[in-house]
C-alpha cells in the first residue's frame, strides 16, 4: 500500500491504531471460517466514530476496499479481508454509551461483546435476547452485520428485532443515523435493511439496542428419544398445541457423543435429544410444561429431565452450546452448515442427510434449532486423507441444495459471506439478486464496503443519478429538508 | 427524482386496457385530494408488472391501493394518473399451519386472512386500523400495526418474504417461507412502511402465532396522564406478559390504561389478578377498547397525527399537547400504545392545529421522536409537510428511491422529503 496513504491513516489513528507488520496482519487473515484466508494490506483500529469516518473518507478518496471486523467469530467468511484492502477492526470501540432501563434501551459501540450487554442489565432484571453460541466473545457490530440469531430467537426474534437505531458511516465517509430510539421513525426502514447486510453497506459506530425483561420463570425440559424422527414429531405436536417455547433444540446421537466427550454434559445416550425451554409467569410455565411433558411421553421419550434453577439449566444447555467445538473430539476437521427448511420438512431432510452421509462415507452430526427448522449439520472429515476435504465440501453443498429444494434457505444465522455466495444464484433468480443490489447501489455505488461478499456477481450501479425535483411544499417555503 | 412532467408524447391509454381491466376514476378515488384518471385492476403479478412497465415507459404516475382505507396518508402526490387497485389479488395462497407461515396476496383483507388462519387456530399478530377492511398490502405499505406489537413485534418483525413488482417490470422475490433466513438483503423490511414508493407488493409471506385459548382486558382509571404513564412503565418493567398496553385520554382530566392478557385460562386469571394488585382503580369491564384507535376516525373533519416517543415521554408529550391546545380552543383525544407509538386527534381551527403540531414536533424531536400527520384537511395539508423532519438518512433514502424508481412514477412526492 502506498506510503502516503498509510501516513494518512497514521495521522488519524496514531501508530498504535495502525498495523502493517506482516506477522501481525496474519491475525486478521480469516474469521471463524478458517479455510478462506487473505492477508490485508493494513489493519486499522479506530477508537471513535470520528476516526472511523476519517479513515473511511481516506479509503473512499483512494478507492481502497475495507472490511469491518468485530471479534472475528463469523462462520461464513464475512470478515475475510480483501487483498490490497484494509481491515477496520472495531475492537477498541466497545464502550456502553447509555443504559436506559425505564425505556428498555442500551446504546453501545460496535465492539461491545454480546454477553456483556446482558451482564450490565441483569441487575435490573433484564437481558439482551439474541444469543448466538459465541455470545461470550462475539461483538454487537458483528451481530448487526450478520443479523445473528441463537437458540432463543424462536420466541424473541433475531438481532434485527432488537436493533432500534444506529449511527452508520457510509462508504463515502458520511455519518448518518438510521432508525431511532423511538419506533416507526418516518422514512424507509434503513436500519432494517442495514442489519444483516454483512458489512456491505457501511460501518455501524453506535447501536441502540432493545433489552427484554427477564421472565419470572424459565424451565428447560430435556427428553431422550430413540430417533430424531420421534423427537421431530414431538416438536410438531408442541407447536400444534399452540405453545410458543423460548427455544426448541435437537441433537442427534453423533452430536451427543461429541458433546459428552468434550464437556461431559451427562446427556442420555439416545438417537434424538430434545431441549424445550419455556418461560413466562410461574403458573403459565407450570401448566404448559405439563402439556409438553405429556406430548414427549406420548411420542416415545424414555427419559425426561426438568431443569428449574439457573444452575440446572446451565448443565442442560452446556452440551448444546459446546456442540460445534466438541466436534474436534470426534473428528480432526468438520464443516458447519446453516441451512433452513420449513419445520415440517425436518424428518424428510434428516433422511436425505443420512443418505448423503451413507453415500459419501462421511459422518454428519446434526445439531439444530428444531423450532424454526434451522439445521446445523456438521460434516466430519480428515484433511490429511486426499480428496476428503473436497468431498466434505460437496456434501455440505448438497445439504444446502436440499434446503433450497424444500423451500428453505441457505443460511439462517451465519450469513452468506464468502462461503455461500455461489449458492445465492441457486436460491434466488437473477432479477431477485439484481433487485437486492439496488440497495447496495444506494449505499455503496463504488463497492468499497466488504466487496465480493454475499452476491455471486456484482451489479454495476448507474453512476449518475437524476436531478432532484423539489417538493412543491419546499418550493413554497412551507417545508424545509435537512 | 426525474420529473415525469417531462412527458413528451400522448399516453397510449388503450394499451393499459389491454393489460388489465381499466375503468375511469371518480372523485372518490382521490389520493390526498388528487383525482386519478383511471383505475386499473390487475389479477396477477405479471399483470402488475406489465402495468408498471407500461407506466414507466410512458411516464405515467401510479399509486397502488388496497381497499382505500388510508387515502389521505402521506403528502399529496405531485402527479397521479392511474390508481392500481389490488382488490382482485386477494387470495390466501398458502397457510402452512405446521410451519406457522402464510403466503398471501396484497388485496386480501386482514379480516379474510384472519378467518382463514383461524381454521387452524392461528393468526397474524397485528391489529391494524379499520381492522376488517384494511388489506395486507395496505397495512404493510403504511406500516400500520396496533396494540399487539408490545408482545409480538410489528409488521417488520412478522413479514418474512415479499415479491415486489418494480417500475421496469421486474418481479423480484426476497426473503422466503422460513422464519429464519439471512440470505441477501432484507427487502421485506424495506417494503414495510415505504408507502408504495419503491415497488408494488404482489405477494407477502408472514410468520404466524397461535390464537390464544382465552383473553382478558382490564381497564384502570387515573386522574392524570402522568399517573397512567407511571403505571404503564411499572407494567413494562414487570414480569407480566400482556399482549396490549394502551393509554387513552381525552381532554385534561382522567386517563385510562388498558392491559390485555392472553393464553391459557389459569395463567390469564393469575396475571389479571397480579396486574389488578399492582395498579388499582379498576373500572368495570367494557368492550371495544382495542378498536379505540380506529374510533378516532369516526368523526370528521379534524386532524390525526401518529406520534412516536420514548415510553417514559408519553405523559410529557400529551400534557404538552393539552397545554398547547386548551388556550387555542383545540380539543385533543389520544390513544397511545405504551411502547411509545400513539395517535393524537386534534379538533380546532387550522391555525391552532398548525401551531400545536409544530410545537409538538419540536418537543418530540428532543428525544428523537416524531409526529406524522395522517389525516388532515386540505388547508392544513397545504401548509405543513405531513412527515416532518426526517434526519440525516434522507439522502440515502433519496438514493434508494432513485435506484428502484428512477423516473419517479410510483406515488411521486407522497413520501418523506418529497420522495
Amino acid at each position: 500500500m502506498d506510503r502516503r496513504i498509510l501516513d494518512a491513516f497514521r495521522a488519524v489513528l496514531s501508530s498504535s491504531g495502525l498495523i502493517t507488520e506482516a506477522s501481525e496482519l496474519k491475525t486478521y487473515e480469516c474469521d471463524g471460517l478458517t479455510n478462506f484466508r487473505v492477508v490485508p494490506a493494513a489493519v486499522l483500529l479506530p477508537e471513535s466514530s470520528e476516526q472511523v469516518q476519517a479513515v473511511v473518507r481516506i479509503c473512499h478518496q483512494h478507492k481502497i476496499p475495507f472490511v469491518a471486523r468485530g471479534s472475528g467469530t463469523g462462520l461464513s467468511g464475512g470478515a475475510l479481508p480483501v487483498a490490497n484492502g484494509v481491515v477496520l477492526s472495531l475492537a477498541r470501540m466497545s464502550r456502553t454509551l447509555e443504559v436506559d432501563i425505564p425505556n428498555q434501551r442500551v446504546t453501545v459501540e460496535p465492539g461491545a461483546i454480546n454477553a456483556f450487554i446482558t451482564q450490565q442489565v441483569a441487575p435490573y432484571g433484564y437481558f439482551y435476547a439474541p444469543d448466538p453460541s459465541s455470545q461470550q466473545v462475539c461483538s454487537i457490530g458483528g451481530n448487526v452485520a450478520e443479523n445473528s440469531g441463537g437458540a432463543h430467537c424462536l420466541k424473541y426474534g433475531f438481532t434485527t428485532t432488537h436493533v432500534l437505531g444506529m449511527d452508520v458511516v457510509l462508504p463515502d465517509g458520511e455519518l448518518v443515523h438510521l432508525g431511532s430510539s423511538t419506533l416507526d421513525s418516518p422514512g424507509y426502514d434503513l436500519a432494517g435493511v442495514f442489519v444483516g447486510s454483512e458489512g456491505t453497506l457501511g460501518v455501524a459506530t453506535r447501536i441502540i439496542l432493545r433489552i427484554v425483561k427477564r421472565p419470572e420463570v424459565i424451565t428447560t425440559l430435556l427428553a431422550a428419544f430413540n430417533s430424531t424422527n420421534e423427537a421431530g414429531e414431538a416438536v410438531s405436536d408442541v407447536i400444534a398445541s399452540g405453545v410458543l417455547p423460548a427455544a426448541i433444540e435437537m441433537m442427534d446421537n453423533l452430536a451427543i457423543q461429541a458433546a459428552e466427550a468434550s464437556v461431559h454434559a451427562g446427556y442420555p445416550n439416545c438417537g434424538g435429544l430434545l431441549l424445550v425451554e419455556l418461560d413466562g409467569t410461574a403458573t403459565e410455565v407450570e401448566t404448559l410444561m405439563h402439556q409438553v411433558n405429556d406430548i414427549c411421553t406420548r411420542r416415545g421419550a424414555w427419559e425426561i429431565r426438568l431443569a428449574h434453577s439457573e444452575a440446572e439449566r446451565i448443565v442442560v444447555w452446556k452440551g448444546r452450546k459446546a456442540a460445534f467445538a466438541a466436534m474436534g473430539r470426534i473428528s480432526p476437521n468438520y464443516i458447519v452448515q446453516d441451512g433452513v427448511v420449513p419445520r415440517t420438512a425436518l424428518p424428510q431432510i434428516m433422511n436425505e442427510i443420512a443418505r448423503l452421509s451413507r453415500e459419501s462415507g462421511l459422518r454428519v452430526a446434526n445439531v439444530f434449532h428444531a423450532g424454526d427448522g434451522n439445521l446445523h449439520p456438521l460434516v466430519l472429515y480428515d484433511r490429511r486423507i486426499t480428496g476428503q476435504e473436497h468431498l466434505a465440501e460437496q456434501v455440505a453443498g448438497d445439504i444446502l441444495r436440499l434446503c433450497i429444494k424444500a423451500g428453505g434457505s441457505i443460511t439462517g444465522e451465519h450469513g452468506v459471506g464468502e462461503e455461500k455466495k455461489m449458492f445465492m444464484g441457486e436460491m434466488f433468480a437473477e432479477p431477485d439478486l439484481d433487485t437486492m443490489q439496488l440497495v447496495r447501489c444506494a449505499f455503496d455505488p463504488e463497492h468499497l464496503a466488504n466487496p465480493g461478499k454475499v452476491f455471486p456477481r456484482l451489479r454495476l450501479c448507474a453512476e449518475k443519478t437524476g436531478p432532484y425535483t423539489p417538493h412543491p411544499l419546499e418550493l413554497a417555503g412551507v417545508a424545509e429538508f435537512f | 427524482m426525474a420529473g415525469i412532467s417531462t412527458r413528451s408524447r400522448p399516453i397510449p391509454w388503450n394499451e393499459l386496457e389491454r393489460i388489465a381491466s381499466t375503468a375511469e376514476a371518480a372523485e372518490a378515488d382521490a389520493i390526498c385530494g388528487r383525482v386519478p384518471k383511471f383505475i386499473v385492476e390487475p389479477s396477477t403479478a405479471e399483470q402488475v408488472a406489465a402495468v408498471l412497465r407500461w407506466a414507466n415507459e410512458n411516464s405515467v404516475a401510479l399509486a397502488a391501493r388496497g381497499n382505500g382505507t388510508k387515502p389521505g396518508w402521506g403528502a399529496a402526490p405531485r402527479e397521479l394518473d392511474v390508481v392500481v387497485s389490488m382488490r382482485k389479488m386477494n387470495r390466501v395462497i398458502e397457510h402452512a399451519w405446521g410451519d406457522m407461515t402464510t403466503t398471501v396476496e396484497p388485496g386480501c383483507t386482514v379480516a379474510d386472512l384472519q378467518r382463514t388462519l383461524a381454521e387452524h387456530g392461528q393468526r397474524l399478530a397485528v391489529e391494524p386500523l379499520f381492522g376488517g377492511h384494511a388489506t395486507i398490502g395496505g397495512i404493510v405499505a403504511a406500516n400500520d400495526n396496533g396494540p399487539s406489537r408490545v408482545r409480538f413485534g410489528s409488521l417488520r418483525d412478522l413479514i418474512i418474504g415479499v415479491t415486489l413488482a418494480l417500475p421496469d417490470g421486474t418481479l423480484a422475490r426476497s426473503g422466503g417461507k422460513v422464519v429464519k433466513n439471512v440470505a441477501g438483503y432484507d427487502l421485506p423490511k424495506l417494503a414495510t412502511g415505504s408507502l408504495g414508493t419503491l415497488g408494488i407488493i404482489t405477494q407477502a409471506i408472514f410468520r404466524l402465532h397461535p390464537l390464544p385459548q382465552t383473553e382478558r382486558t382490564l381497564t384502570f382509571q387515573f386522574e392524570t396522564i402522568a399517573a397512567a404513564n407511571q403505571a404503564a412503565l411499572a407494567l413494562l418493567d414487570s414480569v407480566l406478559t400482556f399482549t396490549g398496553l394502551q393509554l387513552r385520554s381525552s381532554g385534561p382530566s382522567l386517563c385510562t390504561l388498558d392491559v390485555r392478557f392472553e393464553g391459557i385460562e389459569n395463567a390469564v386469571e393469575d396475571q389479571a389478578r397480579r396486574a389488578g394488585r399492582m395498579v388499582g382503580n379498576l373500572l368495570p369491564a367494557e368492550a371495544g377498547q382495542w378498536q379505540s384507535s380506529t374510533a378516532l376516525w369516526d368523526e370528521s373533519p379534524g386532524s390525526i397525527c401518529r406520534f412516536s416517543v420514548l415510553p417514559s415521554e408519553i405523559a410529557p408529550f400529551l400534557d404538552r399537547a393539552q397545554s398547547l391546545a386548551e388556550p387555542l380552543a383545540v380539543r385533543t383525544r389520544a390513544v397511545v400504545q405504551a411502547v411509545g407509538v400513539g395517535l393524537l386527534r386534534l379538533d380546532g381551527p387550522t391555525d391552532a392545529l398548525l401551531r400545536t403540531i409544530r410545537e409538538l414536533r419540536q418537543l418530540a424531536a428532543v428525544r428523537h421522536g416524531s409526529v406524522v400527520v395522517l389525516h388532515a384537511s386540505g388547508e392544513l395539508r397545504s401548509q405543513l409537510d405531513p412527515w416532518g423532519e426526517v434526519g440525516t438518512a434522507l439522502g440515502t433514502m433519496r438514493r434508494m428511491k432513485q435506484q428502484f424508481d428512477p423516473k419517479g412514477i410510483l406515488n411521486p412526492g407522497r413520501f418523506v422529503g418529497g420522495i
